[in-house]
């Protein structure tokens, strides 16, 4: 199999396996028992968390674990909206991006129809990129959160996280209830600064499976002094902010995975420029979709749109040769609108519809993009061939 | 991904059946939706038989996924040579089951191939 699809999902590395290990039959115990195993699962879990605090520039109670990013995009927007809500007494308005994942996108809609609460979606540029000067614009008294992804997982694009939440800063200058800035960082932790101070975030989203740690578990950084309600009721874990017995071998293993992340993504970069320019080169009609300047653009992802075809059909042709690589198109994401970022970018329906996203990691080398180029410029010219799109 | 579909939809997407455009139609039509990405043309030719008008030949060009293709290529199997009486009772129900189902998120938005047939003989007869 040549697996194309590194944004989707990270295979477990065996660093990752075997520091998870001890503590599924071994250290078992729950790390809220007083017992010897019990607290050498706590001594686990807060080493953890220590070494995660460390990594993001934090300190250790801002840490909050979580069963990924869903878990913890929803804990940020509801957590802060429902403070507003029923704390302050305030109706909370909250700005998004039009291109962020689902688990926010999804959440912010939740909170408007169900709660009324006040949303904008910000718009981006043709690649894919939200303007400072848009957020300045949106924000208003009840402004409560601003949540803008670092990088798009669609088509890569990085954000401008520190410029933003400086206008926010700007904006929080003499207020009594400040706005929270918080960033899904789950595609571009392994690849760029993620360092909360240096970004002035007050939250932000991890999941460790998108740099090869085990899915069903993440992280929510919350700055101290940020105010939120917790969502989960039941247990005083994680400070009483999140309820529920401590995954530890997964935390373990996460935190194993994020130390391991070495930042660069040079070497990726330079493979994805190589697959980039393959498909350029060999196939007609077909756009690059983001930003055209590389240092706007996350390392591992490289998003297409292959005109006149459709995505799915793509896949399916590669799944068959054993090539693993995603669409941001209606059928494969089981809805049947095509690509929001993509229509958010200005790309029509069927042009959206006509999308593939690349995502590369470190078990990807030349000879994949080769393989891959052995076949994709015939599987677009018959897929064209049937197509009633002249 | 392939393992959503029926073996019969894969053969069908991987090799389908009068793929194309016939240049003297004697009837064109189109069904779909850009939004679900979908979009399905069906050519057809019209001949006598007995006395009865038959569709001699079909062929279609579809912009969509496995299912949108597969339905387009089932259905020109299951009405060539068939009476124009006939063709028009085949309903998107039929052709899905020709092809041993499809997942339930296909069933609206790729199962057009009968629409876009219909259209292309009411078109023949409004000629």
């Amino acid at each position: 199999m040549i697996y194309l699809d590194n944004a989707a999902t990270t295979p477990v590395s065996g660093s990752v396996l075997d520091a998870m290990k001890p503590y599924f039959s071994e250290k078992y115990g729950n790390p809220s028992s007083i017992y010897k195993v019990g607290q050498e699962a706590r001594s686990a879990l807060e080493h953890a968390r220590e070494e995660a605090a460390k990594l993001l520039g934090a300190s250790p109670k801002e840490i909050i674990f979580t069963s990924g990013a869903t878990e913890s995009n929803n804990l940020a927007l509801k957590g802060v909206a429902f403070y507003w809500s029923q704390v302050l007494d305030v109706k909370p308005h909250i700005i998004v991006s039009s291109i962020e994942h689902h688990s926010v996108l999804d959440v912010a809609e939740y909170l408007e129809k169900n709660f009324g609460f006040e949303i904008t979606k910000l718009p981006v540029s043709e690649e894919g990129i939200v303007d400072p000067k848009e957020l300045e614009k949106s924000i208003r008294e009840n402004t409560a959160l601003v949540s803008i992804m670092y990088g798009n997982n669609e088509i890569g694009s990085i954000q401008p996280i520190g410029e933003l939440s400086q206008i926010v800063r700007k904006a929080n200058e003499g207020r009594e209830n400040k706005i929270t800035f918080h960033t899904d960082a789950v595609q571009a932790f392994q690849y760029l600064d993620t360092n909360v101070n240096d970004l002035d975030v007050g939250m932000l989203s991890l999941t460790g499976h998108k740099f090869y740690g085990p899915k069903g578990v993440g992280l929510l950084y919350v700055r101290d002094g940020v105010k939120f309600l917790p969502q989960t009721q039941g247990g005083s874990q994680e400070r009483k902010r999140r309820a529920g017995t401590e995954n530890v071998p997964y935390i373990v293993g996460m935190v194993e995975a994020m130390k391991n992340a070495n930042k660069s993504g040079k070497e990726i970069s330079v493979l994805r420029d190589y697959l980039v320019e393959s498909i350029t080169k060999e196939i007609p009609d077909v756009v690059l979709t983001g930003p055209k300047d590389n240092t706007k653009r996350l390392p591992h992802i490289a998003g297409f749109i292959f005109k006149k075809i459709e995505g799915e059909s793509i896949l399916i042709n590669l799944d068959l040769l054993g090539i693993a690589a995603s669409s941001g198109s209606a059928c494969t994401s089981g809805s049947l609108a095509s690509s929001h970022v993509l229509t958010a970018m200005g790309y029509d329906d069927l042009l959206a519809h006509g999308s593939i996203r690349f995502s590369l990691g470190k078990m990807n080398s030349r000879d994949d993009v080769d393989e891959l180029m052995k076949h994709l410029p015939q599987i677009v010219e018959k897929l064209r061939g049937m197509s009633p799109i002249k | 991904m392939s393992d959503m579909y029926s073996k019969e939809v894969m053969d069908h997407f991987m090799n389908p059946r009068n793929v194309g455009e016939i240049k003297d139609a004697s009837g064109v039509g189109e069904k779909g939706n850009p939004t679900c990405g979908d979009i399905m043309k069906m050519y057809i030719k019209v001949g006598k038989k007995d006395g009865k008008e038959i569709i001699e030949d079909i062929k279609f060009q579809t912009f969509g996924c496995g299912a949108a293709v597969a339905t387009s290529s089932m259905i020109t199997e299951m009405v060539k040579g068939k009476t124009l009486d006939e063709a028009e009772k085949i309903t998107n129900e039929q052709v899905a089951k020709a092809l041993g189902g499809l997942p339930p998120i296909k069933m609206h938005c790729s199962n057009l191939a009968a629409n876009a047939l219909h259209d292309a003989i009411e078109n023949y007869r409004k000629k």
